[in-house]
């Protein structure tokens, strides 16, 4: 019998283990992460002795709740950490371990494969000292390092506050917080977020910590470009009272999250556009079973719904591999986590309208910013492609080179998408969807192959 | 309804080179292509401008392909990253490097300056070579393009010319009346014309079987990576006598390399496969050891037709007054793709093409049964 596979130990992925150990069977869990945790739970390194409150602040619980899950399931699953999925194909991921690759075959796999930053590029966006908020999160918690001596924090979504928060409980110098979302749209959206109190108050409880610490927070607040000749110096921004200038060594920004699907492409999953997301997303049922027999999907990989969603998610998903194998599971708890799943998605609109994506961006761009690091592709090339005719994003991707470089459009995607979506006046939706080609992640040369 | 001259279906390198020499010669053209042009085998291929090493029935046309590349920019308007960097052909075994020599002579007389490198004078001359390579045969002219700039802007500058380029259409029907061919689009595009071209690619068989003529023609995967961009280091595409892989060194430093055969996802689409990816890696560090500790970055495949002789079918057809086929070009069509165009515009044109393209005939398959 072929094992059931979960891939990735974040919240999604160790709740998708736990359930599936719980009904007797013994699943490989595959990370590619040295430690579990995902990047919202992630932990610092062995020999490092920080406390879970300092590293966690609220979540410190949820964090230790699931690290000590998996930890107590160490002898009955086979986890396998910084092990990286490169490519799947029928019924087989092929994976990177410590130089090796291996084919590991599979009857199911749940793919809780999470998120990374949504990056729309502002001039400067390259300088070292630019960071995306995961990253500088995960600086801080991983590694207990700051990005900067003085840092700002710009763009939106929920991230926003809680690493500028998180920064500054640290002892780091915030600067400012640069929120793009108008105010007013925050208090349009407050009906929906009143869906999750407990995750709203502790958003208003961030942004009164920091105005309480003298931390100026902006609203409607749009990071025009960052400055700087060898690294980070200031930045300018701009709002309804005009434009402003600061000085600064350090910059972490990004709108939101987006999810990371590759894996669910190779797998063969069918997509649809999500336009909460503003992206394309493996179909799933309430379940999370994907368009392909034996494979599901948990967690922010399949749609930005957070760390509390991902944790349902999984056990849901989980749930629904067992039944469709043919154990018998609690119908009561599958409803349960289906209505606390739909509360937050409710909660989850709310935070689009709260923290509204700059519809704005693509227009105001400027043809010489830098959209594309790894090719080194601007505006205006991918402007110039689209004006050539090629209104599809594979097709401009092929004639400019946007999203082909390392990150395989993980980074510029969504950023190249509106692009192409504005100068053809096209709606997003209708020019296609970046195909995923292995690797996920790269690979070596003169690896070697195991059995 | 749309009246032509003539209709080509298919918009790789071949159909669209055709499109833009007719459309040269005067004659009022339609191309029907079913995705984007140039977005299959004729976009997605390794990106090889080889000479060297073909079939000597195909080395008149490849010549003058050849002539046809070396003015690129005035033909397409841009310079599609060609570059005549040389190709080497490696050899792995003395009977390997005397298969090199024997092809030098055979090819003598066809002028592509072929020179051969013992071990010493290729590691003089290349050494980035690894030492399984014992000799080379170098085509100095011979070189490397980006098929994804090159195969589309055939078809943008037959549409400079006045061809009509009908891209996202699909031809649902295709029929005869005796004077000309009626062909109509899934989209409800219905044209006349008193010839078509099939340059279909890997799904040309279906025309050519409605008018009687099937071909036992399979579909290929070749698979293909390419790394980040590397110090320039390669300086001659290259392949390896006896199959094995290719690769080749683009002037902002990303190699490309292929070799292997993926998978088809269904119809249309293709991956390149795990077990194809890890033998492109393991054999490239053996062949160019600068490789090792470098990453590959993407990987892709496409979709090609193969005759069982793995040379082309081009030319007019023998059922059917009109009708000119060209396609099955197994892997290596993307050099000799203008040539072809150009002889197929011939035929239309003036009634017969510069060379003779017997040894291409689609008859030589009419005594072997399809099954």
């Amino acid at each position: 019998m072929k094992p059931v596979v979960v891939v990735g130990a974040g919240p999604a992925g160790v709740r998708a283990a736990q359930t599936l150990v719980a009904h007797g069977l013994r699943p490989i869990l595959l990370d590619e992460a040295l430690r579990s945790g995902g990047q919202i739970y992630r932990r610092q390194p062995a020999n490092f002795k920080r406390s879970p409150a300092k590293l966690y602040g609220f979540e410190a619980p949820k964090a230790n709740a699931l690290h000590r899950t998996l930890d107590g399931l160490l002898d009955q699953l086979d986890y396998r950490p910084e092990t990286l999925v490169w490519n799947a194909e029928d019924h087989a991921l092929d994976t990177l371990q410590q130089g090796r690759a291996a084919r590991l075959e599979f009857s199911r796999v749940i793919v809780a494969t999470g998120a990374t930053d949504r990056i729309l590029p502002v001039p400067g966006w390259t300088l070292p000292g630019v960071y995306s908020l995961g990253a500088a999160q995960i600086a801080l918690k991983f590694q207990g390092c700051a990005i900067g001596e003085r840092v700002a924090f710009a763009g939106s979504g929920p991230l926003l506050y809680l690493v500028a928060y998180q920064y500054a409980k640290a002892g780091a110098k915030v600067v400012a917080v640069l929120d793009s979302s108008p105010f007013s749209a925050q208090v349009r959206a407050t009906g929906q977020l009143l869906r999750q109190p407990a995750t709203l108050a502790k958003g208003i409880y961030y942004r009164a910590w920091l105005t309480a610490h003298g931390i100026p927070l902006h609203q409607g607040a749009t990071l025009h470009a960052i400055d700087g000749s060898t690294r980070v110096q200031s930045l300018s921004w701009r709002d309804a009272n005009g434009d402003h200038a600061l000085d600064c060594d350090a910059v972490a920004f990004a709108h939101g999250l987006r999810s990371e699907t590759q894996l669910a492409d190779l797998l063969g999953c069918q997509f649809d556009w999500n336009p909460l997301n503003r992206a394309w997303l493996p179909q799933r049922d309430r379940a999370g079973r994907s368009s392909v027999a034996e494979v599901y999907l948990a967690g922010d990989g399949a749609g930005i719904m957070g760390a509390d969603a991902a944790e349902m998610a999984g056990e849901r998903a989980a749930l629904a591999l067992l039944q469709d194998i043919g154990y018998v599971i609690t119908p009561d708890r599958a409803q349960t986590l289906e209505r606390s799943l739909q509360r937050i998605e409710g909660f989850r609109r709310g935070l689009e309208q709260a923290f509204a994506f700059p519809e704005d961006w693509a227009k105001n761009a400027d043809d010489q910013l830098m959209l594309c690091r790894c090719e080194e592709v601007r505006v205006g090339d991918v402007r110039q492609v689209v004006r050539e005719g090629h209104w599809e994003i594979n097709r401009a991707k092929a004639h400019c080179r946007v999203g082909m470089g390392r990150c395989q459009g993980r980074m510029c995607g969504a950023a190249a998408a509106e692009i192409i979506a504005c100068e053809s006046q096209r709606p997003l939706n209708e020019i296609g969807r970046l195909r995923a080609q292995a690797p996920i992640k790269p690979l070596p040369f003169g690896v070697e192959l195991d059995g | 309804m749309i009246e032509v001259d003539a209709v080509i279906i298919g918009g790789g390198i071949v159909g669209a080179s055709a499109a833009l020499f007719l459309s040269q010669g005067g004659r009022r053209v339609a191309l029907l292509e079913r995705d984007f042009c140039g977005s299959h085998s004729s976009g997605v291929n390794y990106g090889g401008v080889r000479r060297q090493g073909r079939p000597l029935s195909q080395l008149p046309l490849s010549q003058r392909a050849h002539e046809l590349w070396g003015r690129l920019p005035q033909l397409i308007g841009i310079d599609g990253e060609y570059q005549r960097s040389g190709h080497l052909k490696l050899a792995r075994s003395l009977e390997d490097f005397q298969a090199l020599r024997d092809y030098a002579e055979r090819s003598r007389g066809f002028g592509l300056g072929l020179q051969l490198l013992d071990r010493q004078q290729l590691r003089a001359r290349f050494p980035w070579v690894g030492d399984v390579a014992v000799g080379a045969s170098l085509c100095p002219d011979d070189g490397h393009a980006n098929p994804r700039l090159v195969s589309p802007a055939f078809a943008q500058a037959a549409r400079r010319h006045g061809a009509q380029i009908h891209e996202q259409t699909a031809v649902s029907q295709v029929e005869h009346d005796g004077q000309c061919f009626h062909i109509r689009s899934e989209s409800g595009l219905e044209l006349r014309a008193p010839w078509l071209l099939n340059c279909a690619g890997a799904w040309a068989g279906q025309l050519a079987a409605q008018f009687g003529e099937s071909v036992p023609m399979h579909a290929g995967h070749p698979a293909m990576l390419v790394t980040e961009p590397l110090p320039l280091v390669m300086d001659a595409s290259t392949g390896v006598e006896g199959g094995g892989i290719y690769a080749r060194q683009v002037a902002r430093g990303n190699c490309v390399l292929g070799g292997g055969q993926g998978f088809a996802l269904d119809d249309a689409r293709a991956r390149p496969g795990q077990q194809a990816v890890l033998e492109i890696l393991r054999q490239a560090v053996e062949l160019y050891p600068f490789l090792e500790g470098a990453q590959a970055i993407r990987t892709w495949s496409g979709t090609e037709g193969y005759m069982p002789d793995r040379q082309p079918v081009i030319g007019p057809s023998s059922t059917q007054p009109g009708l000119l086929h060209a396609f099955g070009f197994a892997g290596a069509g993307f050099q000799i793709g203008p040539a072809v165009g150009q002889a197929l515009a011939d035929i239309v044109c003036s009634g017969a093409p510069w060379t003779s393209l017997d040894a291409f005939s689609i008859t030589r398959f009419q005594s072997i049964s399809v099954a």
